[in-house]
Parts: C-alpha cells; structure tokens; sequence
C-alpha cells in the first residue's frame, strides 16, 4: 500500500483549488506515474493527495482564433491521438509519443510532465518552442505565465501549494506556417528518460530560414532555448554551412553537466549534433 | 481511510470499500483473489501488472484502486471463456511466447487491447505498442512474432 494520509478527488477546477487553499501539505495528483513513485521511495511519504483526474481537465479545444487549449490532465495518449494537435502541432504529439511506454502514456498527463520541473521533460523543449502560455488557478487569482517563467531550477517551478496548473495554451502565431521535430537520445527507445532531448521548429521561405526556434531538455538545470543559434540562422540559407554554424552556437545557452546518463562532453556533442538534424530535416537538406 | 467504490471486474459488477492507499494491483490480487495479474516492478516501468480499463491498457501497481470508481476493469483471467483460451492466448502458446510466464499476462492485455481495437498494425507498431513490457527469458522476437499471428487470426491451434 502506499504511504498516503488523505485522497480527496476533486470534481471541478474550482472544487480543487478550494481543497488546496483549506489544506496545507496536500500534493496533487493526475496521472500518478511521478508521484506515486516518489510515495513508495518514501520521499513523499505521508502526504495527503487531490486527484485531479475527474475535474474537468482533460479537453483539447481550439479556439477561433487557432489558439489552441490543452487541458493539464490530458493523457499523453490522448494528446497524441487529438486531431487539433494531429493537424496544427503534431510534433507536440510526437514529443509526448517518446515517453515511457503506452500503459504510462495512457495515464500520465501534459501538465504533470511541466510541474513535476523536470529537465528531461519529454513534452518541455516542445512547448518552449512553442512559447506556451500557462494558465494557473488559485481561490487567490488566476494567472498567465509564460513557460520560460515557470521553470527556477531541478524539480523546482514557481507553483505554489495552493496553486493548481489548469490549461496550456499555444497561440497560433507560434505554431503557424512552422514545422517541427522532437528528437530524444536515450540509451533505449522506450521506458526511459531523455539523455538529450531536443526540439525545433523552422518556418522556411523559398530555401531561407524566417525563423526558427530550438530549444533542449537536460541540456541545463531547466529547458532552455538556445537563442544565440536562432538569431544567427534568422534570414540565412538553409544549407549545410550555415545549419552547422548555427548548431554549434547552441551551446551558448546550455548548461549540461556530467551524470551516470551521459557525460558533459557527450551532452554537448549530441545538443549541436541534433540541432544540427533537426534543422536539416525540417529544411528538407541530406545529411552526408 | 476507506472509500467505497463501484468497479466491474471481468464483467462482474463489485461494490468495495477500499482503503484509499490500496493500488488496484492490491484489489485485484488481495481483495477479489485474481492472482493472474502479476506483481513486477512496482514502479510502472515492467508491465507485468498491466490490466485493460475501459478500454485501454494501464499499469495496475501505480494506479489507485478509487480512480477505478466507476470503470470497468479486465483482468487476463477474463480472455479465457467457457475453458476455452482465446485467440491470442492461442498464438502466444503456439508460437512459445512463453517461457516463465511473469509477463506474459502483461503483454496478453496489451495484444488483446491491439486486436480489439480493429486497426491494423505493423510490426514496428506492435514492437511500439508492447514497449512497455519488460521480458527477461524470451528475447521479444516469439512474443512480437506471437502478437502478430493472433492479430492475423492466424493460429492454427484451436484446441486448449
């Protein structure tokens, strides 16, 4: 059995943030696939829960506008089988295809993978890209915060207790006209964490890069993106030179650090490396 | 703390009061006695307890049993009806997916969602599909090969 003191399920957005607001120590829970780990390590252990999983939360929805919302307790799963994300942001779906295997993807959610604050988020470098917008609820306020703002450090976001993460939001400005890639290194290809991951979105005009955007997981305490390489490849030719200039100025907006996955010196090889294929690919160039 | 539940198990309906720290391994094996479903890894990355909720496949041992209030939950003791094995338990046998057998409940559930749910799979769509399945004896090639067969109806096999 696990080591929990309370479990209470909340039934709306508003019943959840209202059992957070009159209930200190209390962690929430989607999926589980994170936090009932932690539980039986012990790290967690005696911690009253709030389900969230029946509150309303699990909805894709478009808006006129082509804003799109991703309700935080979507399933994996379910974010990738969406048609709204199949058509517009598919590369989304294939980020969120890499991780774990299918049972954890059935049950583990979008907006457990961003507030767990892990690095090695699978969902993460994607949604940087993507500038995604955070919509955060409490009985205090609700707010809008970007991603780049939501990450301080390993494990460590700016989510208080009594707050709880309820819809991500990707306006189409950031998605449209663009083409993207999720490329995970990981020593196999299913079950396991990230020794990079590396995301990019190119939008490309008669062989010119208009823009482009790359961003990294385990590449730095938190994701990053790596903006020294997009400004330099911003209005150039998309060719062989200019992508692989580009890739290695990533590394002026990583921080990688040696662990047992993976060792700095190969981090770094593989953040230039796979920018490099990513844009490549999304530029349609042949990689010798 | 308890809380009561209402779950269907391999059709039957259950009202139980569980403790809320149970997983839905716990009820499945302890409370209701249906040891087929196995106990591996604990932590969600084996795939020996999996279990088919609703429809899709899920990993019973980092599942709470209340999350379960309300669903229907299919167990591997459910794909034998009348005696009689089904399909794909057919194909696992037939073509030696079995060796020790810990997993095999697991990757049954996972084969068993793929046939039902009537797409068609290639082989790197089941090798995805069974990723999260963890075997120690057989090397994946009978259990892929296994999979493949039964989602063709291929097995020749038609006694027990």
């Amino acid at each position: 059995m696990f080591d929990i003191k309370g479990y209470y399920e909340a039934s709306s957005i508003e019943d959840a943030v209202k059992h957070l607001s009159e209930n200190e120590n209390t962690k929430i829970i989607a999926g589980g696939t994170d936090v009932l780990i932690k539980v039986r390590e012990g790290k967690l252990a005696g911690i009253s829960l709030l389900g969230i999983s029946r509150a309303g939360l699990d909805t894709v929805t478009i808006d006129d506008d082509g804003t799109i919302h991703i309700g935080s307790a979507c399933s994996f799963t379910k974010v990738e089988k969406n048609e709204i994300i199949k058509k517009n942001i598919p590369y989304l779906g294939e980020a969120v295809g890499t991780i774990g295997g299918p049972q954890v993807r059935n049950v583990a959610t979008l907006g457990g993978n961003v507030c767990n604050g892990a690095t090695s988020a699978d969902s993460a470098s994607t949604l940087f890209c993507l500038n995604a917008k955070l919509k955060i609820e409490s009985v205090r306020e609700t707010k809008i915060v970007e991603i780049k703002d939501f990450y301080l450090g390993p494990s460590w976001t700016i989510l208080k207790e009594d707050e709880l993460l309820t819809d991500i939001i990707i306006e189409k400005q950031n998605y449209d006209g663009y083409r993207g890639k999720y490329q995970k290194f990981a020593q196999r290809n299913a079950m396991d964490i990230a020794t990079i991951g590396c995301a990019v979105m190119a939008k490309t005009v008669n062989g010119v890069f208009e823009d482009v955007k790359i961003a990294c997981g385990v590449a730095a305490p938190t994701p990053v993106r790596c903006f020294e390489a997009e400004e330099f490849i911003k209005g150039k030719a998309a060719n062989l030179e200019n992508i692989t200039a580009a890739a290695e100025l990533t590394l002026g907006n990583t921080k990688a650090r040696d662990s047992w996955r993976g060792s700095k010196a190969f981090r770094e090889h593989l953040v230039v490396e796979l920018a490099k294929r990513g844009m490549a690919q999304l530029s349609g160039l042949e990689l010798e | 703390m308890n809380k009561d539940i209402n779950i269907k198990v391999n059709g039957e309906q259950y009202t139980l009061s569980v403790d809320i720290r149970k997983s839905l391994l716990d009820v499945i094996r302890y409370d209701l006695g249906l040891t087929g479903t196995k106990e591996g890894c604990s932590v969600g990355e084996c795939g020996a307890c999996a279990v088919i909720i609703d429809g899709q496949t899920f990993d019973s041992c980092v599942y709470l049993a209340v999350w379960a209030d309300g669903k229907a939950v299919r167990t591997v003791e459910s794909l034998q009806v009348d005696g009689k094995f089904s399909n794909m338990q057919k194909s696992f046998i037939e073509n030696g997916a079995v060796q020790c057998g810990i997993c095999t409940p697991g990757f049954l559930m996972s084969a068993t969602e793929m046939e039902e749910s009537g797409e068609s799979f290639t082989k790197d769509d089941i090798k995805r599909a069974l990723s999260g399945h963890l075997c120690r004896c057989t090397g994946y090639t009978k259990i892929v090969e296994a999979t493949e067969k039964g989602l063709k109806h291929s097995c020749s096999c038609d006694n027990n």
